[in-house]
């Protein structure tokens, strides 16, 4: 992450990611492990179906361009409008599922055409909706797991990871050469070009972060229409309705964004503009961005693992907003490139080995299943641990995947 | 060799050759649609020209490059090869391939864009040579 100034500092493209807003969601379910493992198959293959994934997908919501530009500038609201989703959906958003300076004159027509039939599409390489189950052991801290919705042993979750797509990627692509070529007249060098940047009060800057929220709500929108597609999915094979199921949005956080935030430097509140990159927002107890359910336990941070290893959820703390501007980490991380991941691994082997230990994988490409191998990544535990030691953000449980659908 | 993978821990890195410029960027978008598709499984069905032009060569690639991935998503349409001819910063290129189906093609992992970062091309002793890293 990096924080600058908004007076004096700068915005980068390469500073935020390409996939602009790729985030977490998690949502809970009543059913247990018990409930869910005689069904899983059709379940897992119903979402593999309805959530399409992997190269030139195409979503089930279909819009107009006035439509989108509606989503480019409401997110989440859009959604919710539309009956993609429940309102009490929209309290469970970073910032509510939607970046109010988004400002659709700011995106190309290129950006436009490419994510118009993207909405509701888990893209590939390392997104993907997974099926998990808590178990009793894995939950560390019971009174806050309980706040979440979290409380019976083997109880089921869904976890989605995915973003803004292509249109994320055409307007950081826009925007970087907008940067690259900009740096010469602000006097700006950079030892990566990838890492472009302009003053963030400049007119390139101000265009991006502009822009940059059309991205973001775009994904803030696709995880809202992918998660309605879970319901419906659920309802189907467990003819029950979601709301029977208390098929309730923990939380939906962004790990790739900037925006302006107030933190105290040197005694000082100072407007800052906060990237994060690979980061996720972990605001303490009683920050006003909270929603008031979860006013006294803090925010929800979710951290996505490998695929055959797990993920957890966490809550920001006081120390990350003195430390780390009110930041943690977002994930294992790989250590192996998908190269070496290939040379080592079988797509089809690796999934008949899952599914020999209890996880049933959906993926559109094989090679591309064998690039995710939890070998590939790093210990999701020893990451959650030095999070933990560091005190920038706190385990609350982990989750064990028992469904996964992969790009 | 049309171009060499090299070990890159987040994303993929092409280092790519070619006699002459033309052969150069045909290899790169090779490199770009194996990454995403088994080209043998592509039946030409589709040929698209572009024109593209740039203040130099390097940005031509770029942009060039930034364009397929475009049309891979805004038209659907996946590449099995490239016909380039380039002047004076100028390209013109026809691109051979069909819509992307599942049903018929092997696909891979999405490109989903050209990044800036070790972004390079030059010329060589047997010609020229390009660095690119693909978000994938």
């Amino acid at each position: 992450m990096a924080a600058f100034d908004t007076k004096e500092g700068v915005i980068s493209p390469g500073g935020i990611g390409f996939d602009i807003n790729c985030g977490m969601r998690l949502v809970t379910t009543n059913l247990t492990f018990k409930d869910v493992k005689p069904k899983l198959i059709k379940l897992v293959d119903t979402l593999f179906r309805t959530v399409p994934a992997g190269v030139g997908s195409r979503g089930f919501v279909k819009v107009d361009k006035k439509q989108f530009i509606e989503i480019m500038e409401s997110g989440v609201k859009w959604c919710v409008d539309n009956n993609y989703g429940w309102k009490d959906d929209l309290k469970k958003c970073e910032g509510h599922g939607v970046i109010d300076w988004a400002d659709h004159s700011q995106v190309s027509e290129k950006a436009i055409s490419r994510g118009l039939n993207q909405l509701g599409t888990l893209g590939s390489g390392n997104h993907y909706l997974e099926i998990q189950l808590v178990k009793a052991s894995n939950i560390f801290d019971e009174k806050t797991a309980k706040v979440f919705g979290i409380h019976t042993p083997d109880q089921i979750v869904v976890m989605v990871h995915c973003g803004s797509r292509g249109f994320g990627h055409q307007i950081a692509s826009d925007y970087l050469k907008v940067f690259d070529q900009s740096m010469k007249k602000y006097n700006i060098q950079v030892n990566d070009r990838e890492l472009s940047c302009a003053p963030f009060s400049s007119e390139e800057g101000q265009k991006y972060y502009k822009a940059m929220a059309c991205a973001a709500n775009m994904a803030f929108a696709n995880r809202q229409v992918i998660l309605h597609r879970i319901r419906e999915g659920f309802e189907k094979i467990f003819n029950k309705k979601a709301e029977e199921m208390e098929m309730n949005l923990i939380y939906d956080v962004a790990h790739n964004i900037a925006k302006v935030e107030k933190h105290k430097i040197d005694g000082k509140i100072k407007e800052l503009v906060v990237h994060r990159k690979g980061s996720t927002r972990a605001f303490p107890p009683n920050h006003d961005e909270l929603p008031s359910s979860y006013k006294k336990i803090g925010q929800p941070v979710i951290i996505g693992g490998s695929m055959e290893t797990g993920s957890y959820l966490l809550v920001g703390t006081e120390k990350a907003m003195q430390e780390t501007f009110g930041t943690t980490a977002h994930g294992s991380g790989r250590t192996m490139s998908r190269t070496q991941a290939k040379k080592q691994v079988r797509g089809e082997q690796l999934q008949k080995d899952m599914q020999k230990r209890g996880i049933y994988v959906k993926a559109v490409s094989m090679p591309g299943l064998a690039e995710e191998a939890g070998l590939a990544y790093k210990d999701i535990n020893e990451v959650v641990d030095s999070l933990d030691k560091a005190g920038i953000s706190k385990p609350v449980c982990s989750f064990k995947p028992i469904g996964n659908i992969k790009g | 060799m049309k171009y060499k993978i090299l070990d890159h821990t987040a994303d993929v890195m092409f280092e790519v050759y070619g006699k002459t410029l033309n052969e150069l960027f045909k290899n790169a978008a090779t490199a770009i649609f194996d990454t995403m598709v088994k080209r043998s499984t592509i039946k030409i069905k589709i040929k698209k020209e572009i024109e593209l032009e740039s203040s130099n060569v390097e940005q031509l690639l770029f942009d060039f490059i930034e364009e397929l991935i475009y049309i891979k998503d805004a038209e659907y349409l996946i590449f099995k090869d490239f016909k380039i001819k380039i002047k004076d910063n100028k390209l013109t290129a026809i691109l051979e391939g069909d819509k992307i189906n599942p049903k018929k093609q092997i696909l891979l992992t999405d490109v989903k864009a050209i990044t800036l970062h070790k972004f390079s091309l030059k010329k060589s002793k047997q010609g020229y040579k390009a660095v690119i890293i693909p978000d994938l």
